[in-house]
């Protein structure tokens, strides 16, 4: 975590005197000093800011510390009952397809951008599912006639197809909306959370389907010991993280985040690559349906429609500026746990589990208000 | 006829002859609905030279560039590089040819480090999709000391932190390291304070002692003097005026951008 690109210190109160002297300083080869390049203009000045602006300064050390000291504090309060494999393990479960959704559109948040179609998203995706499976015959329209065991890989597979060609559509019509119509984010996926769940309570007539075809994807074990959902969601933030920090795409997606104008001077295609990253926004909610069918062995039409709310919270607490520019893929997996430790964590000890919301309102404001210091400190110069 | 212009000494005994403009324009036309921005204004800059390009505002100057740098296509009239006339469908087709330009603002993305900044849309590639980030902060930290941009800074740092005059250095090296032929500088100055002004016409003529054609749009008349090879001055949309180093002073540039003095009969 430590070098990603955006774990910055900036180091303030040097700069103005050190550029004075420094008119001529030179850097050298490899030896890029990381925190002391300062010291090769032979200027001696602590260049280190005070313990609380580093911490300020990474927004994902912060939230990993307040993820600890939560973890800690419910430990202590229900020591045996918290800290225990089982509930973490169940905590993880309960994160896993929230983290598939918020890898996702922290890459449309890098571009400044916001997506509220997720919900729409993940129905779509469950609604293809059970479609494309009805559509080889796998289960009825009305009840499950496949259990578990019985199912075969390629009714998955079929299902997968389907789950990502909802995504896909989804995520194209977004991307096609805000990247070459120039709609708005917040309004263009307002209308297609709208217009994608009505097309979903159309296609099922407003009735759920329960199916067990999918069960494997989710409570399966191909790595024994590691439940299939927990895997994918780890497989999930790894591309993610690939994708964001070490792609040629990710750089583009933050350039585009923090300065269109930059980036289509230096030729970079921003509408195409907006229209991607819309894509991957949607082709994440379309997974996350794919996943929760398996998971909870049925559609829910209407089980998802704060989901998008839970994912741009994920990906704010995690550091990642919704003013675009500054993404950062492990903040969001700790942006996926606070919520819901803290949800558990309030039902385990006994406090009423309503004051969750309020905390993870709280908190997200102050992650918010140190996102904007942080903007504010950098941008003074 | 700007070729011959550029060669032709109105000094004699100065001028290079047969020296090739790097960039020139020739009798450039540009008009929008009523208003003819440029009317048949012809320019040149040649290699290892800073040529600046001054005038009062609406004079025609930035729509100039904007033909030179393939914002704009003229009506009519020819942009040639290296003597050769060439179409410039898009600043990107300019930088395929050499020409780089580097604007007032919003020349870069803030939230990147200067490293990705430099190498933005033009990536060292690792495995097709990945960058190399190591590679091109390496290149970056080289090509930066070759220019002697001090950067007092770490080059992780996010460029939104750096002073105006240093996130300007870092456009102009950019630039450098690309530009084959021609930098075009808009204004590269107006926003800067007195040091980092003096800093950035410094990098100024260590691109041009590499061999680069450098053009300069500047009002401050003073800096123009300071850093010039050679001075074109517009008015009204045509060239009215050339100077080689020396050759001006601060009253003489004026009155030429003023109308009341010529040297150049009118295209």
């Amino acid at each position: 975590m430590s070098d990603t690109q955006h774990d910055v210190e900036p180091p303030e109160h040097a700069i103005g005197q050190a550029e004075v002297a420094a008119i001529d300083a030179t850097v050298e080869g490899d030896a890029i000093p990381e925190a002391a390049a300062v010291e090769g203009a032979g200027v001696a000045v602590d260049t280190r800011p005070p313990w609380w602006r580093r911490l300020i300064a990474s927004p994902v050390l912060m939230t990993f510390l307040f993820l600890v000291a939560t973890l800690v504090i419910f430990s202590v309060l229900a020591p045996g009952k918290f800290n225990t494999v089982s509930n973490f393990h169940q905590l993880a479960l309960n994160v896993a397809i929230l983290t598939v959704v918020s890898v996702g559109t922290t890459f449309v948040i890098a571009t400044a951008g916001i997506d509220l179609s997720i919900p729409s998203g993940i129905v779509l995706g469950e609604v293809f599912a059970v479609k494309a499976l009805s559509f080889i015959h796998v289960g009825s329209s009305t009840a499950a006639e496949v259990s578990a065991d019985q199912t075969k890989l390629w009714y998955m597979l079929v299902a997968l197809v389907g789950s990502l060609a909802a995504g896909l559509i989804l995520g194209l019509v977004n991307g096609f909306t805000v990247g070459y119509l120039r709609i708005p984010p917040m309004l263009a996926t307002l209308g297609s959370l709208g217009a994608g769940l009505g097309i979903a309570l159309l296609m099922q007539n407003g009735v759920n389907v329960a199916t067990y075809a999918l069960n494997p994807v989710a409570t399966g074990q191909l790595i024994p010991g590691l439940d299939n959902l927990i895997l994918i969601a780890l497989l999930a933030v790894v591309v993610g993280y690939v994708g964001m920090h070490m792609a040629v795409f990710g750089r583009h997606t933050l350039a585009i985040g923090s300065s269109e104008e930059a980036a289509r001077r230096v030729g970079l295609n921003v509408e195409r690559h907006l229209l991607k990253v819309y894509t991957v926004g949607g082709l994440a909610s379309g997974l996350g349906g794919f996943l929760s069918v398996a998971f909870f062995s049925t559609t829910s039409l209407a089980g998802h429609s704060t989901d998008n709310l839970s994912a741009i919270t994920a990906v704010a607490l995690g550091g990642t500026s919704l003013f675009g520019g500054v993404a950062m893929i492990i903040g969001t997996l700790i942006g996926v746990w606070i919520p819901a430790v803290l949800q558990n964590g309030f039902i385990i000890v006994g406090v009423q589990p309503y004051w969750q919301m309020v905390a993870v309102g709280v908190v997200l404001i102050l992650a918010i208000y140190a996102d904007q210091l942080r903007r504010r400190a950098r941008n003074m110069r | 006829m700007a070729a011959q212009d550029a060669a032709a000494p109105d000094g004699a005994g100065s001028a290079r002859p047969g020296e090739v403009p790097a960039l020139a324009a020739r009798t450039v036309v540009k008009q929008f609905g009523q208003v003819r921005a440029l009317r048949g204004v012809s320019f040149a800059a040649l290699p290892g030279e800073v040529t600046a390009l001054i005038g009062d505002n609406g004079a025609g100057k930035s729509t100039l560039v904007k033909c030179l740098s393939g914002v704009y296509r003229p009506d009519s009239g020819t942009v040639e590089v290296d003597g050769k006339p060439v179409t410039l469908s898009s600043p990107t087709d300019a930088e395929r040819r050499g020409i780089e330009t580097v604007y007032q603002d919003l020349a870069l993305a803030p939230d990147l480090d200067a490293a990705s900044n430099v190498f933005l849309g033009r990536e060292i590639r690792r495995f097709k999709i990945l960058h190399d980030q190591a590679a091109m902060r390496r290149q970056t930290a080289k090509s930066f000391a070759d220019l002697g941009v001090g950067m007092v800074q770490d080059l992780r740092v996010p460029v939104a932190s750096f002073s105006g005059g240093q996130r300007q250095s870092v456009a102009i090296a950019r630039a450098a390291m690309w530009a084959q032929h021609v930098i075009l500088l808009d204004e590269p100055t107006a926003a800067l304070g007195v040091i980092q002004t003096a800093k950035v016409l410094d990098l100024i003529r260590r691109v041009r002692d590499r061999g680069l054609a450098v053009v300069f749009i500047s009002h401050n008349m003073p800096q123009v003097l300071e850093v010039s090879d050679r001075i074109e001055v517009l008015r009204l949309g045509a060239r009215v005026a050339r100077f080689k180093k020396g050759e001006a002073d601060v009253d003489q540039l004026i009155a030429a951008i003023s109308g009341a003095f010529t040297n150049e009969v009118a295209a």
